[in-house]
């Protein structure tokens, strides 16, 4: 995927939206997941990219509510609603969640992934917000970039090349 | 909490010399196995956001070969081994004699696999144990796990501790490079030592070697 201008990058724990004929992307994906919700009638789309599972992990004070899961859909759906999207008509995608290091320790940091992504499916359900498709699990990472335009999810891996979901 | 305001310029200046200790050690080790003269840059410690983090070593997209370990013990948080993925190769034909490992496309020799593996183990190994004895700290690494991917996806795991409590990492990171080499060209060989303390391990560093934290 080549830079240019008319995609809007989003970074690890953080969020955004684009309306076509932007795109928008985030890079690096390993046991985060990115979650697209979009609206192809007004082709307005919002990604999160979302680090862990839930709000209650969090020790601080002051968070990015784009690093959690359940934090991070309904901020989401709030930012999108702003734009003049209504969350009966979202749709999402999601992609991540990779499962890419296995050694054995206490911490369960290392099934991350497969608790994000399940994690993003509960939120989304919440919602009402039917999940279209999904490229999640394994043990490669991601980069993914939606466009609003046709609601096309491009997914790219280091090895696997490309493909759309 | 950290923040770009936590570290003064002493606390900096400690933890540089923190890599400096472990880098320093492990250099000498890896030097040794491939038999290469390399040569440590002076490590840079940061307080980086975690997309500042993402974007070091070309960026999230970018391909690497990565030793990954975690550590336990009186000093917890990541360490990361980072090579460019010719490099890893490199260092896999030179330790095997086999011209034909690569890791540029899989699926990886299970071999190659675990001559990086035992590589990373030893460096990471070298690194550590220099870090244990300098700070009279015991520090338990796990086996190094071996990812070949995306540097974003990889380095994330590092941050997954930190961000239930802060927006920010301190990654002390250490620079090698070939010294010898005839290439214009800086050097062949580039790796990347990256030590991420959790928040409470660095703290209990600095007091332990005398600075105060705040």
């Amino acid at each position: 995927m080549k830079t240019d201008e008319n995609v809007v990058k989003v970074g690890i724990a953080d969020m955004s939206y684009c309306k076509a004929p932007k795109k928008i992307r985030t890079s690096g994906l390993g046991s985060c997941v990115g979650v697209v919700l979009y609206d192809l009638s007004k082709q307005i789309a919002g990604l999160a990219h979302v680090m862990l599972p839930d709000s209650n992990l969090a020790k601080g004070k002051t968070m990015h509510k784009a690093k959690f899961a359940d934090t991070a859909i309904v901020t989401l759906i709030r930012l999108l609603e702003s734009k003049g999207v209504s969350q009966k008509q979202l749709k999402a995608k999601i992609a991540g969640g990779a499962q890419m290091f296995t050694f054995h320790t206490k911490n369960d940091h290392m099934r991350i992934g497969p608790r994000n992504v399940e994690a993003v499916k509960k939120a989304l359900q919440r919602y009402a917000i039917p999940l279209v498709s999904e490229d999640v699990g394994g043990t490669s990472g991601r980069t993914i970039e939606f466009n609003p335009e046709t609601g096309i999810l491009l997914v790219r891996t280091v090895n696997k090349g490309m493909k759309e979901i | 909490m950290v923040n770009k305001e936590t570290l003064n310029q002493t606390a900096l200046d400690v933890l540089k010399e923190v890599g400096n200790i472990g880098a320093g050690n492990a250099a000498t080790a890896l030097s040794k196995l491939v038999k290469k003269r390399l040569q440590m840059k002076v490590p840079s410690v940061q307080v980086v956001t975690f997309n500042e983090m993402m974007e070091m070593v070309g960026g999230p997209d970018e391909s690497v070969a990565a030793i990954f370990l975690q550590i336990e013990g009186d000093l917890k948080g990541n360490m990361f081994f980072v090579l460019p993925i010719e490099q890893a190769s490199l260092f896999v034909r030179q330790l095997t004699g086999s011209v034909k490992f690569s890791f540029q496309e899989p699926p990886y020799s299970d071999i190659a696999l675990s001559a990086f593996q035992e590589m990373g183990n030893i460096v990471a190994g070298s690194y550590l144990s220099a870090l244990s004895d300098f700070l009279q700290m015991q520090v338990v690494p796990t086996v190094p796990d071996v990812g070949i991917d995306m540097f974003g996806a990889i380095i994330s795991y590092g941050l997954l501790e930190i961000s239930k409590e802060s927006d920010y990492a301190i990654v002390i990171d250490t620079e090698i490079i070939e010294s010898d080499s005839n290439h214009q060209s800086e050097s062949l060989i580039k790796g990347h030592f990256f030590l991420m303390p959790d928040t409470d391990s660095y703290r209990y560093i600095l007091t332990k070697l005398g600075v105060a934290t705040k």
